[in-house]
């Protein structure tokens, strides 16, 4: 079997995620190989998922935990104390 | 005891105390959780005041709730689930302002799921950006997404849920989780790739967005 471009791309986020079969992977990396424009949408589809995870991109608001305890604390002990 | 999130164990016996009445310990066990609980409520309603009442919303109903954990599932799950009612609550009670906030969109969704192939090969990388704009760029992208995608991209890919926890967390199949998955990564590359040529993470020892 030999795989083309489109169906290598159906299946980029499985590969990237370690998930489809020995076989099918073992016939992607042979077509990444020779494959440059695969190869290039593979690695930056990779880049995406990695800066994804990275925690500086996605910041929670300055204050919201500090804010959020401190609502729980009204919750938890209500006016007068437990 | 050991304080690792999603320890189970550490989990239980902090649960047990709580509703022994060690109200304080509440804090610690929903600490782990805020973090994925409020960008999955940013993801649903897209406003950061909104998203942080509903997440402080959401603690307080996990406390007044707790007796009904089961630990059939992973409390951070659990919590998320909640989260996600929370959220949906919220939507249908601004009469879906955005007809794309709500889970109903169906998987035919539209969208051109074909890569960004860039043929510039020897085009001298775009001005390498300060993270701050990688960054920005990296959410005007997200938030772009239809709220399906959205929403399984940020527990997967930015929150590091397994499969399984999101598929629950959402109320979805694990297979959907995964197409969702897919096109939500395609859109995304077919955004950035031409915007962030030049730019390579820190912890990836990849070099190119584009051929």
């Amino acid at each position: 079997m030999r795989i083309d471009c489109k169906h290598v791309w159906e299946h980029i986020s499985a590969y990237i995620d370690g998930e489809v079969e020995a076989e099918l992977r073992a016939e992607i990396d042979r077509h990444l190989e020779t494959c440059e424009i695969c190869s290039a949408v593979l690695d930056s589809t990779r880049n995406v998922v990695v800066l994804m995870a990275d925690e500086r991109v996605f910041e929670l608001p300055a204050g919201f935990s500090e804010r959020l305890h401190a609502r729980l604390d009204e919750e938890l002990e209500p006016a007068g104390g437990s | 005891m050991k304080t690792a999130a999603g320890n189970p164990e550490w989990e239980r016996e902090l649960i047990r105390r709580v509703l022994d009445g060690e109200k304080q310990l509440f804090h610690e066990l929903i600490r782990p959780c805020e973090r994925a609980v409020y960008f999955l409520l940013l993801s649903m309603l897209r406003n950061e005041a909104e998203a942080e009442d509903a997440a402080q919303d959401t603690a307080i109903k996990v406390f007044r709730n707790l007796q009904m954990f089961r630990g059939d599932s992973q409390f951070r799950t659990w919590v998320l689930s909640i989260a996600r009612n929370e959220g949906l609550g919220r939507l249908r009670r601004a009469e879906s302002r955005r007809e794309d906030s709500l889970d109903e969109l169906t998987e035919e969704q539209g969208g051109d799921f074909t890569p960004a192939i860039l043929m510039s090969w020897r085009e001298v990388p775009a001005e390498v950006l300060e993270r701050k704009e990688v960054g920005a760029l990296l959410r005007e992208a997200i938030d772009r997404l239809p709220a399906i995608y959205r929403n399984v991209v940020l527990l997967r890919d930015i929150e590091q849920l397994d499969g399984r926890d999101t598929a629950a967390a959402l109320g979805i199949t694990e297979g959907a989780v995964k197409v969702r998955l897919h096109r939500a990564r395609a859109l995304l590359q077919r955004e950035l790739a031409p915007k962030l040529k030049g730019v390579v993470p820190k912890r990836a020892r990849l070099l190119r967005w584009g051929a």
